[in-house]
C-alpha cells in the first residue's frame, strides 16, 4: 500500500470480520502464502476440507497470495489443530494462534 | 497428461516419465523413513510448526498427529508407486480416491523439490532452466527444474480433470 496518497475524507472504519472473531472463538487456523503449491490447488483444498463456495475458497486463496496469509476457520483450539493437521496433509502451511 | 474418462482418471506415460515418477516418489518414501528429521528444511516444509512461537505446542502436536501425518503421507507416495505401470510406458487408470492420493503425493514431491530448488515466490522457472542451461546442460539442476516443471504441469491436469 506504500505510495499511495492520503485520501481527502478518512473512510469509515469498517472492522475485517475476519480479524474481530465471537469470543467464543478464540482461536484461528492460518493458511500462509509458499512459491510452490498451485492457486487453483489451494482453492480446491479449501473447497474440499471445509466445503466453502468456489468464490469464498478463491477469495481466501487470493487473501493468501496477495496478503500473505489468511484465516481459513475459527473455534475451539482442539478443532483448529484439527484443521493445521488436515492442511498439513495436503500440503499446505498452516498454522494454529490466537485470535 | 491426464484425462477423464467417465469415473476414471487416465494418463498414459512414457518410459521415461514412468522411471521420473517412481523416482520422486520413492524419494518422498526414503524422506519419511531413513533418517527423518525435523531439521532438515523439506522435513520442516512438509511438517510445518503449528505454533510458531511455542516450541511445546508444537512438539505436543507434533506428538498427537505426526505418526499419522506421516503415514498418509508415505501411502499417498505409495498409491504412486502401485498404480505405475513396471518398466516400461503405459497407461494409468484411477478411481477418485487414488487420483487425489497422487495430487497430494505430487504436491509433497514438487513441495521437496521446491525447497530444494530454493523455489522463491515469482521465480521464473524457464528463465531459471535457461540458466541452468547455459551454466552446463547436464547438471542435476537443469533435470531436476525440468522434473519440478514437469510435475506442476501433470498436478495441474490431474486437478483440472477431477475438478471437471
Amino acid at each position: 500500500m506504500g505510495g499511495m496518497a492520503a485520501p481527502q475524507v478518512a473512510p469509515v472504519e469498517t472492522p475485517d470480520t475476519d480479524e474481530v472473531p465471537a469470543p467464543d472463538r478464540p482461536w484461528v487456523t492460518i493458511v500462509w502464502d509458499d512459491p510452490v503449491n498451485l492457486m487453483t490447488y489451494v482453492t480446491w483444498v479449501f473447497q474440499k476440507l471445509f466445503g466453502y463456495s468456489r468464490e469464498k475458497a478463491e477469495q481466501l486463496m487470493l487473501d493468501v497470495h496477495h496478503k500473505g496469509k489468511a484465516v481459513v476457520s475459527s473455534g475451539a483450539r482442539e478443532r483448529m489443530e484439527h484443521d493445521a493437521s488436515q492442511l498439513h496433509a495436503y500440503g499446505l502451511w498452516a498454522t494454529v494462534d490466537r485470535a | 497428461m491426464f484425462r477423464r474418462q467417465g469415473d476414471r482418471y487416465v494418463a498414459t506415460f512414457a518410459v521415461d516419465e514412468v522411471r521420473v515418477l517412481r523416482k520422486v516418489a520413492s524419494e518422498v518414501v526414503g524422506l519419511l523413513t531413513d533418517g527423518f528429521d525435523h531439521s532438515d528444511p523439506v522435513v520442516g516444509r512438509l511438517f510445518p510448526e503449528v505454533y510458531p512461537e511455542d516450541a511445546a505446542g508444537t512438539a505436543e502436536f507434533r506428538r498427537y498427529t505426526e505418526g499419522d501425518l506421516k503415514t498418509a503421507k508415505i501411502d499417498q507416495a505409495g498409491a504412486i508407486l502401485a498404480a505405475l505401470p513396471d518398466e516400461a510406458g503405459g497407461e494409468v487408470r484411477l478411481d477418485a480416491e487414488a487420483a487425489e492420493a497422487w495430487l497430494r503425493a505430487i504436491n509433497d514431491a514438487r513441495l521437496a523439490m521446491g525447497v530444494r530448488l530454493e523455489i522463491k515466490d515469482g521465480t521464473d522457472l524457464g528463465a531459471e532452466l535457461d540458466d541452468a542451461v547455459a551454466e552446463d546442460p547436464t547438471s542435476s539442476r537443469v533435470f531436476q527444474l525440468s522434473v519440478y516443471a514437469y510435475l506442476g504441469y501433470l498436478q495441474e491436469s490431474l486437478l483440472n480433470a477431477l475438478i471437471d
